[in-house]
């Protein structure tokens, strides 16, 4: 006979084998919660929007650094993209519409093209990816500051308004669509696609993945350049943001550390092979929740950092610690 | 037996033509196959040749070229020289992917099955329903199960991940996998060995019925008792050569053993002493367990003694041998080396010299060897610490140490200062052996050590653990092999779920007491 | 077997001849552009900047030989220069080198017990201890720069030159370097950190006690990233925000660059210091040239990827 009770039982495993995203959304759903609760404005749209925006451009790198480690490897260039891509939009985004929809494609299509770089070395030059996209991360902000030397620069106004407020009568922030538009267009077909799939099999066994015929190059690279293109998403996010673009390492470096972090609570593996890129998006609003929960609780902002540290600390260690669950020592080892 | 057969291959050649090597041409043919790694030949000037229909067992040592044949045949490598030809007609391969395309399918012995994926994605991995690129989940699953149901292991979940099952499920699965990809020629690498008892039965079975459909059949295998049950025609290579094609039942088992190690072989196991008193014990176990996998285990080894640990894949073994090592946290029970009770924390604690244990472990490649290091190093690992003065390591002291060991197992190596990786299966596993014997340890654990080992270093390797128990070791030794088990163990305690079902001495140890115990059998006295 | 054997030494030596060739290669290119380039003051100038990374660089390549990434580098450094200034300060000069050397041999030791004993990767752990002395260090500061400076032996050390005219940070690094290489080459720690990079169960299982060898690696590399920042504050007279920075891609690639394998297991230290010389070589070049910052971070990138395609290429994955 088949496998028991047919659809109960596979809701059963697909609920287990989600573990770590689930958690993340009811860690973030109860700290939001009490975000709000505790702020003095409360449940408003300036509140909401504001977090939504901030949230929703770690919520995009960290999207984008999803899918390099799920082939095993890592993307540390991917705050500088989003970087190089800001300085690019608040060069070319403006102006008549068309030019706006030409800058904007131009945008992506440089982000889409960073990410190919870093693939292209990884996979044809067989190089390792921490110390191929560290270097590449210092190409990009090359890049950026010879886009923008100092900060400065334009976006349109009204698309700029548009994105960062809200939709459907004031009630949904349009970051929030915005994000939710990247995730049905861009990250569940890969994930159903035998492409997306193959990154999975690369992460989990490459050995075993080339020999059930998987294309593990072409896995590889079009992770990569995904992930360059939702840096880009990113980075054109930011500029709607901020009005402006800013040639900054600091920036790009965080980005790139609370990436890793939000993929990390968002349960995926480091390792590769198991996670997605939903848990990297609660591990995203997460982290941000934090720092605006240090905010409302009225911490002494020179303790800020410290503490931000020591919680970033504590949440990947949770997240990654295995010591505690593993009863054959031999399993640490891998 | 299945109803979901699948119709059968255009050029399927019935039963009638399986036994006579007849005038019809080969389905797959290898001419003149040359295979050279850097300065290793592994295969020279092979011709080989399986027809459809049939069930070809490839035997040989290690280092025979066996695993480079089938390698080259399912497009893994290219061969250096030579041709290969399906029907009559020259392929080349540039990957599986080729191979695979032309119906050749490979189950390797290093499972080819992504553990984070479900069951379903691997089992479809290399051409999914679907189209644009996209996956037809739903077909998918639908294949899945399909296939599950063909291989007996219907109650399987697809959606359940590859890592959360038993390895002789792992292993079924490798098979569907494989009969997804409707062979025309399926190749075997060693495809049992991870399996249960039930389940080996399920693959001939599944073997035989793919036999009648036509598919030509690799057989790779150590364990002659399978070959005799399913193979219709035997190849025997040696040192990368083609030694000889017969049908089964041709040769008696001594001829085939002489073929393949080319030698006349006549003691297999050194004599075993006879006791006058029960050894003193050396290491002494009590009431162990462990989670669920050990479960109140209590044995002892004195000295000088050779006590077997048998029964079948995964009752608790590993388990057990990792636990005395150290190597397990949370074990119950108490250990008792000498006399002494001990607690054992890690494998640092249980080779120091007060303890004087060793484990050879189950997988030289990746737990007993650092394979890329040399010989030299690998050999040292363990002992490094017995070598240094002040802070410093004696290197004179140490390399001397080393040579006399090489020598004294007889490791063939070019120059110490070589990879290990460079040697072969047997040679590497002397390595790893040589490596516990600079400790001097006197409780050595050995967890299935001639595994995948050709048959004369296995020898040695007998005439070694008998030479060190005379000399008054005490050695607990893991195996698969019952043969192993009555020729070299003084005692034997059969494992049976996590527990020891009996323990077995002198003339009890016979092949139907150590299988009926491994089935968890109560034979019948004098039966 | 011979083929192999030397391909294996080839596979060590390669990346340090190129490392060495493209060094002599960018002398001569610097020569082009000034005269004054080749002469022996600006050479010892060069050695005396390249210490500083030079030390880093050190400890680094012990935690990568282990397999494992050490990502704290830029804020140890920065306590190890702010500690010991501060330090200085609190309880006299003679504290501030000791103090600050043992900031960073602190910091080191939970980076080794989160790697070792947690198990957290040592990726992520380090980054979390980066920004957890980032938040101490702004705690400390209270934001603004600090405003203790460095004592007249730590300026000593980091500036004079004393023994043949060099400078005596080299000395400091020569010294180090002697005591890596002998550790290394000739102690059982060494051994297990090569063994350990290469495998670690198989290590485990042969009764090391990894756990403390990776402890130990880190412990150094903290040790020496704060030796680098008390340096650095000698050098400038004071320690300063983010200080360490700019030394995080440079002390990896020279790493890298000098022929150890980023997953661990292989390399020397001759290659690091190769590289250590080369990145320096490198960044003063292009300062020399005035190149702009953005020209310097796109070159910087570009060399490090050229160089690692021409040796530093993995294996083609077969069954």
């Amino acid at each position: 006979m088949s496998a028991p009770s047919g659809t109960l039982a596979d809701w059963r495993l697909r609920l287990g084998q989600s573990q770590g995203a689930l958690i993340a959304v009811a860690v973030f759903l109860a700290m939001f919660s009490l975000y709000i609760a505790n702020h003095p404005a409360g449940l408003t749209v300036p509140v909401v929007t504001t977090a939504a925006n901030k949230a929703v451009l770690l919520a995009l790198v960290a999207m984008a650094q999803t899918l390099p480690v799920l082939t095993g490897g890592l993307d540390l260039s991917v705050g500088m993209v989003f970087v190089m891509t800001n300085c690019l939009a608040s060069t070319i985004v403006s102006g008549e519409p068309w030019q706006v929809a030409l800058g904007i494609v131009a945008v992506l299509l440089a982000g889409a093209a960073a990410g190919f770089v870093n693939g292209a070395i990884v996979v044809y030059g067989r190089l390792q990816p921490i110390i191929t996209t560290l270097a590449t991360g210092a190409i990009y902000y090359g890049i950026a500051l010879l886009l923008r030397p100092v900060p400065g620069g334009d976006v349109d106004p009204d698309l700029a308004d548009f994105m960062t407020y809200t939709v459907f009568g004031e009630t949904v922030p349009t970051a929030l669509v915005l994000l939710l538009a990247v995730v049905i267009l861009i990250w569940l077909p890969f994930r159903n696609s035998v492409v997306g799939r193959g990154c999975y099999a690369v992460g989990s066994s490459e050995g075993a993945a080339y020999m059930s015929g998987v294309a593990i190059g072409r896995s590889r690279l079009a992770a990569y350049t995904l992930a360059g293109l939702l840096a880009g998403v990113a980075g054109l996010m930011l500029t709607f943001v901020t009005f402006s673009g800013e040639a900054s390492a600091p920036i790009g470096g965080t980005y790139t550390l609370n990436s890793i972090a939000a993929v990390v609570i968002g349960g995926t593996s480091l390792y590769g092979g198991a996670g997605g890129a939903i848990g990297s998006i609660f591990g995203a609003f997460i982290l941000r929740t934090i720092d605006d929960l240090l905010f409302v609780f009225d911490l002494p902002p020179l303790w800020q950092p410290l503490f931000q540290g020591v919680v970033l600390l504590g949440a990947v260690s949770l997240g990654a610690a295995r010591v505690f669950r593993v009863k054959n020592r031999l399993e640490l080892f891998n | 037996m299945n109803d979901l057969q699948r119709p059968l291959p255009a050029q399927a050649t019935g039963p009638a033509t399986r036994q006579a090597p007849g005038p019809a041409p080969a389905f797959w043919q290898m001419r003149g196959i040359t295979k050279r790694y850097g300065g290793v030949l592994a295969l020279d000037g092979v011709d080989f040749a399986c027809r459809q229909g049939s069930i070809h067992a490839v035997l040989g040592e290690n280092g025979a070229g066996k695993s480079t044949l089938i390698k080259i045949a399912a497009g893994v490598v290219a061969p250096t020289a030579g041709t290969l030809s399906l029907e009559g007609r020259t392929v080349r391969f540039g990957g599986p992917q080729d191979a695979q395309a032309e119906g050749i399918v490979c189950i390797f012995q290093e499972l080819s099955l992504l553990p984070d994926l479900s069951v379903a994605d691997n089992i479809c991995m290399t051409a999914p329903p679907g189209r644009f690129g996209f996956i037809d989940a739903r077909a998918q699953r639908r294949r899945a199960e399909e296939l599950l149901a063909r291989v007996g292991c219907a109650e399987v979940n697809p959606l359940e991940r590859v890592k959360n099952l038993p390895l002789s499920r792992r292993q079924m699965v490798e098979i569907a996998k494989a009969l997804d990809r409707r062979p025309r020629l399926l190749i075997l690498d060693e495809a049992t060995s991870a399996l249960t008892a039930a389940d080996v039965e399920k693959v001939y079975g599944i073997l035989r019925a793919l036999r009648q459909e036509g598919l030509a059949i690799l057989y790779i295998s150590h364990r002659m008792h399978e070959i005799e049950q399913l193979a219709d025609t035997c190849s025997v290579f040696r040192n990368g050569r083609h030694i000889e094609t017969f049908a089964k039942g041709s040769k008696s088992d001594n001829e085939i053993v002489r073929l393949m190690i080319g030698r006349e072989y006549t003691q297999v196991y050194p004599p075993k002493p006879t006791r006058a008193a029960p050894p003193t014990p050396a290491l002494a176990v009590k009431r162990l367990s462990w989670g669920s996998r050990l479960k109140d285990v209590s044995l002892t080894v004195g000295k000088g003694e050779i006590v077997g640990l048998g029964g079948l894949d995964g009752q608790g073994q590993r388990e057990l041998l990792l636990a005395l090592f150290g190597v397990l946290r949370g074990v119950g029970g108490t250990v008792e080396i000498e006399g002494r009770p001990v607690k054992l924390r890690s494998p640092g604690t249980a080779k120091a010299p007060r303890h004087g244990m060793a484990l050879i472990p189950e997988d030289r490649k990746s737990e007993g060897l650092l394979l890329p290091m040399s010989v030299r190093d690998n050999i040292s690992m363990a002992s490094i610490g017995r070598f240094t003065r002040g802070l410093f390591i004696d290197r004179r002291r140490q390399d001397a140490r080393i040579d006399e060991m090489i020598r004294r197992l007889a490791i063939k190596i070019g120059d110490p200062g070589d990879p290990v990786a460079t040697l072969s299966g047997g040679n590497q596993q002397k390595v790893v052996i040589a490596k516990w014997l600079m400790t001097e340890a006197r409780i050595i654990l050995l967890n299935d050590p001639t595994r995948g080992i050709d048959v004369g270093t296995k020898q040695e390797i007998y005439q070694l653990l008998r030479g060190l128990a005379d000399a008054g070791a005490a050695i607990l030794f893991y195996t698969t092999d019952y043969d192993e088990l009555i020729g070299c163990c003084d005692r034997v305690s059969i494992m049976y779920a996590g527990g020891i079902k009996r323990a077995l001495t002198g003339p009890d140890i016979t092949e139907e007491n150590i299988v009926a115990s491994a089935l968890n059998i109560d034979l019948k006295a004098g039966a | 077997m011979q083929g192999l054997m030397q391909a294996g030494l080839k596979s060590i030596d390669r990346p340090v001849a190129v490392a060495f060739g493209f060094i002599v290669v960018l002398l001569l290119a610097g020569s082009l552009y000034s005269s004054s380039f080749l002469s022996a003051n600006y050479l010892l100038q060069q050695l005396q900047v390249a210490a500083f990374l030079g030390l880093i660089s050190s400890g680094v390549m012990l935690v990568i030989l282990l397999g494992h990434i050490d990502l704290s580098i830029p804020w140890l450094v920065t306590v190890g220069g702010m500690m010991s200034t501060a330090a200085a300060g609190w309880w006299g000069p003679e504290w501030a080198i000791p103090f600050g050397v043992f900031c960073g041999v602190v910091f080191g030791l939970v980076n080794g017990l989160g790697v070792a004993i947690l198990r957290v990767p040592s990726m992520i752990f380090t980054l979390g201890i980066n920004a957890v002395a980032q938040g101490v260090m702004v705690l400390h500061t209270g934001g603004f720069a600090p405003q203790d400076s460095a004592t007249p032996l730590m300026r000593w050390l980091a500036v004079e030159r004393t023994l043949l005219g060099i400078p005596n940070a080299v000395f400091i690094w020569a010294l180090l370097g002697v005591a890596i290489v002998v550790m290394l080459k000739k102690t059982p720690l060494g051994r297990y950190i090569y063994a350990i990079g290469n495998k670690e169960g198989a290590t485990y299982l042969s009764g090391v006690n990894t756990r403390l060898v990776i402890v130990t690696c880190f412990v150094l590399s903290g040790m020496c990233s704060a030796l680098a920042g008390v340096l650095l504050a000698g050098y400038s007279s004071k320690g300063y925000q983010a200080m360490g920075d700019p030394y995080l891609l440079p002390a990896i690639a020279a790493v890298v660059l000098g022929g150890t394998h980023i997953l661990g297991g292989r390399g020397s230290y001759l290659g690091t210091v190769a590289g250590v010389i080369l990145i320096s070589l490198l960044a003063s070049i292009l300062s020399v040239m005035q190149m702009p910052e953005a020209g310097r971070q796109i070159i910087y990138g570009c060399v490090i990827v050229g160089m690692l395609l021409v040796y530093g290429r993995g294996q083609r994955v077969v069954g």
